[in-house]
């Protein structure tokens, strides 16, 4: 893990590095003095060699300091301190929503497999997988938001608890393409166990259809779910870059593509480092998870 | 053994229908690839009208008889832009892709094969690219260098190769240890002979048969960026963009955005169908 952020920071730093043009000019913009040009120059150290620029990088972001945004003038770590909640909190909530909808649907699709129900399913969940997100967020705005005013256009909540009715949409259709990913992989390890010999031992015993579905069924095929959906959460905050931007809501999604048409390359780096290590925590969290579901992990 | 299993014709062709007969989630996939290859090689007889011609006496009209999918608030026709936009949309496919699984399937030969360092080097670039999400790194990258086509191909090659490598290191591996590359070896062939005309031809098909789900996610990539305005450039006839167009218009003028987003599902359902029965097709049985 430790050699990883280390790549992730040399290639976080190599990032403005490999602009062309000066970077002090691209970290200032283009109408700047050349006594600002200056005084950055000596700030970050541009006139010694790179790997001694590199110490001086890595010691200031050991410090939590990012630098500043040229547009918002504030420290780029007090913005990711304000917004990255309002993004974990719309991609965990896209995450449940995706489970809440994924894993009855793989239930009832694998339970009764081959019929119409499973092929319905199945197709619905098929064309979630090729639902552009900003598209299904276009559409379920343009409907139940600008159209039939069931839910806001757009922004975030006063309070946190009301962010679940605003962040309502937002989440759904993030959720939805994960929701289809999960669904395929939990109606197929459904299939898998249900031919186990366990399974058929429990039934025999004469357990009660809904404890065999809970406890013996449904415990040994969430393994690999709950693995696949750690995993996911990257490419959900990938998405929710997307979310965010059709939504107008103030979290580093939108603030990540706002940097990078103002060229507000510090945000843009600090960004991309707060991603990186989100989902490192997120990997880390699903290892953890891992060994609990699965008991027999735990040797290794 | 198989021949005396077909002696008779009927027999012969039974057991052929059997081996070939594709499933019709796959026929369905080729129907909507080849649909869309045609809009893409002669939009012209497919479209009724050009589509960047300004109509200002047709502005925001909704779909009918002359208009199938409507116009946009420039009196474009919206159906002849999507039809185009599958050009655009289609190169997308290619162009995301191409590069990833060429250099991939090659890297992730060489470190499969070669192990020790080589394959350290890779598993430490795994391990950085897997903790970005996608996207970021490709806005990331695209960020450094400009938005436009070009520069998202650039983007999406300099990462997506990994995932292709990934696949065919794993599978060199195990084609490594088995009994006709030890015999290869025996017989005093070079390794380059070995990897590239023994272990290659058997280990690049799952990389196959990703590249066809893959281009149904370059595909979303593509006209995800163009959506944000990091991809193609607005006049460009390319999906996302003209569902961009059509966001001011969701209440007056629903079309101009929806049928592009449609026909951009479309094309993903069908690529990723082709993709998962190609899966089908060519996965050992067991």
């Amino acid at each position: 893990m430790i050699p990883t952020l280390l790549v992730i920071l040399i290639l976080v730093f190599a990032m403005v590095r490999l602009l062309p043009g000066d970077p002090a000019v691209a970290i200032l913009g283009d109408r700047v003095t050349d006594e600002a040009v200056a005084k950055i120059r000596a700030e970050l150290g541009l006139d010694r060699p790179l790997p001694v620029q590199f110490w001086y990088f890595f010691e200031r972001v050991l410090r939590g300091d990012l630098g500043n945004s040229i547009n918002l003038k504030i420290s780029v770590i007090r913005l990711i301190q304000d917004r990255l909640p309002v993004t974990l909190f719309l991609t965990l909530y896209a995450g449940v929503l995706a489970a809440v909808l994924a894993v009855p649907a793989a239930v009832i699709s694998a339970l009764t497999r081959g019929s119409w129900m499973d092929n319905l399913t199945r197709a619905i969940f098929q064309i979630g997988l090729s639902l552009p997100v900003f598209y299904v967020s276009l559409q379920l705005l343009g409907l139940f938001g600008a159209r039939l005013h069931w839910f806001p256009v757009g922004g975030i909540g006063p309070t946190p608890a009301s962010n679940l009715y605003y962040l309502f949409l937002p989440a759904l259709s993030l959720g939805f393409y994960l929701a289809a990913i999960l669904m395929r992989n939990l109606r197929s390890s459904i299939l898998e166990v249900l031919n186990a010999e366990y399974v058929d031992f429990a039934r025999a015993k004469g357990i009660r259809p809904r404890l065999v579905l809970t406890k013996h069924i449904l415990r040994n095929a969430l393994i690999s779910t709950v693995t696949l959906f750690g995993l996911s959460i990257g490419q959900l905050m990938g998405g929710a870059v997307i979310t965010e931007t059709v939504f107008a809501i103030p979290g580093v999604g939108r603030l990540m593509v706002d940097a990078i048409f103002g060229r507000d390359y510090a945000v843009v780096q600090g960004l991309t480092l707060a991603f990186a290590i989100v989902i490192m925590l997120v990997f880390l969290l699903t290892d953890l998870v891992y060994t609990v579901l699965d008991p027999r992990t735990k040797v290794a | 053994m198989a021949s005396e299993v077909a002696a008779t014709g009927a027999t012969r062709r039974r057991a052929r229908a059997r081996i070939a007969r594709p499933k019709p989630t796959l026929l369905l996939g080729l129907t909507i690839v080849v649909a869309m290859l045609l809009m893409a090689l002669l939009p012209h007889i497919v479209a009724p009208y050009d589509p960047s011609k300004f109509d200002y006496d047709a502005i925001l009209q909704a779909p009918s008889a002359a208009h199938w999918f409507g116009t946009d608030n420039f009196g474009r026709d919206v159906f002849s832009r999507v039809v185009y936009g599958a050009r655009v949309d289609l190169q997308i496919a290619l162009f995301t892709t191409l590069f990833p699984f060429l250099f991939g399937t090659l890297m992730g030969a060489l470190t499969g094969y070669v192990g020790r360092w080589l394959d350290g080097i890779f598993g430490r670039i795994v391990d950085v690219v897997m903790v970005f999400p996608f996207l970021i790194l490709v806005i990331a990258i695209v960020a450094m260098l400009g938005p436009g086509l070009r520069n998202m191909y650039l983007a999406v090659s300099i990462v997506g190769w990994v995932y292709y490598a990934r696949l065919v290191r794993g599978e060199t591996i195990v084609q490594k240890q088995s009994e006709y590359v030890q015999a290869a070896r025996v017989m005093g062939y070079s390794p380059a002979r070995i990897v590239f005309r023994h272990i290659f031809p058997n280990a690049v098909t799952p990389a196959i048969v990703y590249w066809m789900t893959d281009m149904s996610l370059g595909i979303l990539l593509g006209a995800s960026l163009g959506y944000l305005g990091l991809g193609a450039q607005p006049p460009t006839a390319e999906w996302g963009v003209m569902v961009a167009d059509g966001k001011n218009f969701m209440v007056t003028a629903p079309w101009i955005s929806t049928f592009p987003g449609l026909v951009l599902t479309l094309a993903g359902v069908g690529f990723s169908l082709v993709g998962d029965g190609m899966a089908d097709l060519l996965r050992p049985k067991s």
